[in-house]
């Protein structure tokens, strides 16, 4: 098992490598791009923007500049941007950070619980009554795009009964955890359930087909035949199988969503989170803040992945053989 | 004569389907003693499976209609609640699947399946169940049994594995023991000791065994008495070797014809029986296997009760005097059919 975790960690570390050399390659050395012109500013004389290059050292090798950023990134971490003048990038990155986190976090065990449940009831009770009506709120679920349903969250809670029903709800925004345990989930609240309702539709799908699939398997029957209860069957046996392919799909819409995924959400409710961040970073082309985000979301994404495998080995004896 | 542990009575087992019902059983009865081995034997689809899963209930599908009665040891189960036909699978009766490869639960190792078994009709803690399933995998044949009851399924081989089930079928001393096809899936050296194992077994711990299987060598071997199969009836029953030495069936016939003889002289292809064997849903009235038999003739259209001298019955309209001479006939017209090849095959 440790063996396991290493070398999974070994190649995590391989994947940010590579991530950070072609995201370095596709700002820095597209040709076409020239960061000197951006900094300097629109008709800048050739004299500024030599000054500029020198400045930012942007006259170097290519691979000397990818050591430079590396090391301003993570060595002295002292990265500034190229539109605001003197802001450090790491720090936006790092205020960003805990709000994503926060947000994804817990929408993400939200889901993950809502989604089992209604899956593994609508297995459970497949041919009555309960299972057509569960799928259907999976599908409606899966149907309401987070933008639509945030502003209609907002319109109700934060106007329309926000005199009466809502009045508890506080306005927009978003407050450390550090500072009020209960502010911040009262804050999070509706995003995160605006943000589970997608992915709990999409899950209990996800894992009811599995389940179904399980419930025909050998070792069902077998499990029947040495007298177990039908529902020691379908949570020991069936829905321990099931979770296996559920996990894979958690870890790459995890770390899909803490990379930056969940930008809707963010600027719907107002949260100063990693996808508001590398939006804004977009729309000005602020080179050093975007290579900033996307590091920090590759190094989400391979994270959850490896911790996904993790799991996977930990549900999955044969992958931990392997 | 002992009260029979089993007894089985006009067992019919229907699948309510698009195209009308389906009979898997129809009207299937035997009776088994306690120790007994009873060989059921049958092609694929004669109804040899579903009839044994039906009495256990474990076919779920809510479109399946089981009736007749099966008195186990006096008690009816086919009436009886789900409830306490749970308590009575895997402590009173325990089955042992065909494909050893799938019939584990993948995620859990071999000692806890077997100790699954075992708590789950027994209050015996986690620790005792464990020691159990170690000196259970010993008598199996289980090498270092200590070491491996922690191994997950897919470190068995095939033929571990299968061993590992018989473990788990055994663990709480059941008086019927159904082996739905056991070494089917299992290459022949390892087929024959597995059937070896069960035979053992047998001895030892007295469970009467139901071994299903359409392998004619199997039953051969382990069997009592047998039961052919087909188009979910029974078309004969008896003591093995008056089966053997004496079958009275045409389809029987074909069976035991089509079984390559070692050592003999190889001079033909191998009788085949004419045909294929009939979908559940097109059964044809009166005899079901008339379409495929050489001595069909006007009675065939009336289905033939299941009678005979003693103990070896069967269901057939033929004189008994002539069957001999019929048998004999038709390996003959097996031979001749297989002449036009004869070059081919040598």
């Amino acid at each position: 098992m440790i063996g396991f975790a290493a070398r999974r960690a070994a190649s995590a570390v391989f994947v940010l490598f590579a991530i950070s050399v072609l995201v370095f390659l596709i700002f820095f050395a597209t040709p076409g791009v020239d960061p000197a012109a951006r900094i300097a500013g629109r008709n800048a004389s050739p004299e500024t923007l030599a000054q500029v290059r020198a400045q930012f050292g942007l006259d170097e090798p290519l691979p000397v500049r990818y050591a430079l950023m590396m090391k301003s990134l993570f060595w002295t971490q002292d990265l500034t941007s190229y539109v605001n003048r003197g802001t450090e990038v790491i720090p936006q990155v790092l205020q960003a950070v805990p709000v994503t986190l926060s947000l994804v976090l817990g929408a993400a065990v939200l889901w993950m619980v809502l989604g089992i449940v209604m899956g593994t009831l609508a297995a459970a009770w497949r041919g009555t009554a309960v299972d057509p009506v569960i799928v259907l709120l999976g599908v409606v679920g899966v149907s309401m795009p987070v933008y639509w349903l945030g502003e209609v969250v907002n319109l109700i809670t934060q106007s329309r009964l926000h005199d009466s029903v809502f009045s508890w709800v506080p306005p927009l925004g978003y407050v450390p955890i550090t500072e009020s345990v209960g502010q911040w989930a009262l804050h999070l609240l509706f995003p995160w359930l605006t943000l589970s309702v997608l992915y709990a539709g999409i899950y209990a799908r996800v894992l009811r087909a599995e389940l179904l699939g399980a419930m025909g398997e050998d070792y069902v029957r077998t499990a029947r035949a040495k007298g177990v209860s039908e529902r020691r069957i379908l949570v020991k046996h069936a829905l321990r199988c099931s979770l296996i392919p559920v996990v894979s799909l958690f870890g790459l819409d995890l770390g899909a969503l803490v990379g930056g995924a969940a930008l809707l959400t963010e600027v719907v409710f107002g949260l100063p989170g990693v996808g508001r961040l590398t939006f804004n970073a977009l729309q000005n082309v602020d080179l050093p803040v975007i290579m900033g985000c996307v590091m920090y979301a590759a190094f989400f994404v391979v994270l959850a992945n490896a911790l996904v495998d993790l799991v996977y080995a930990v549900l999955d004896p044969r992958v931990r053989h392997a | 004569m002992p009260e029979p542990l089993l007894e089985v009575e006009d067992l019919r087992v229907t699948f309510r389907s698009r195209g009308g019902a389906v009979p898997a059983v129809a009207g299937l009865s035997f009776t088994l003693h306690a120790g007994e081995v009873l060989g059921i034997v049958g092609e694929s689809g004669s109804g040899k499976s579903v009839s044994m899963m039906s009495l256990l209930g474990l076919i779920r599908n809510t479109n399946c209609l089981v009736e007749g009665t099966a008195r186990f040891q006096g008690r009816d189960l086919v009436s009886m609640r789900d409830g306490e036909l749970r308590a009575l699978r895997g402590k009173d009766v325990a089955m042992v699947f065909q494909d050893p490869m799938t019939s584990l639960t993948p995620v859990y190792t071999v000692g806890w399946h077997i100790a699954e078994q075992i708590r789950a009709h027994e209050p015996v803690s986690k620790a005792v169940a464990r020691r159990r399933a170690i000196t259970l995998l010993e008598e199996v044949g289980i090498p270092d049994p200590a070491r491996r009851v922690d191994d997950y399924p897919h470190q068995f081989s095939g033929g571990m594995r299968q061993r590992a089930v018989i473990a788990m079928a055994l663990a709480n001393n059941p008086t019927l023991l159904i082996a739905d096809e056991p070494t089917t899936a299992l290459d022949v050296t390892t087929q024959a000791q597995i059937l070896d194992l069960l035979q053992r077994l047998q001895r030892d711990h007295g469970s009467a065994i139901v071994m299903i299987t359409h392998d004619m060598g199997v039953v051969s071997q382990v069997a009592d008495r047998v039961l052919v199969m087909y188009a979910g009836r029974a078309v004969e029953e008896g003591p093995r070797a008056e089966v053997f030495r004496r079958p009275s069936h045409p389809y029987t016939w074909g069976l035991l014809g089509s079984v390559p003889r070692v050592g003999a002289e190889r001079q033909r292809r191998l009788p085949t029986i004419p045909g294929s064997p009939v979908s559940a849903d097109a059964v044809p009235p009166g005899c079901p296997f008339q379409p495929r038999c050489r001595y069909r003739h006007d009675r065939c259209a009336q289905r033939p009760p299941l009678e005979g001298p003693g103990d070896h019955v069967d269901a057939c309209w033929l004189p008994q005097d002539q069957r001999p001479e019929l048998r004999a006939r038709v390996d003959a017209v097996a031979v001749a059919a297989g002449d036009p090849e004869r070059g081919a095959v040598r």
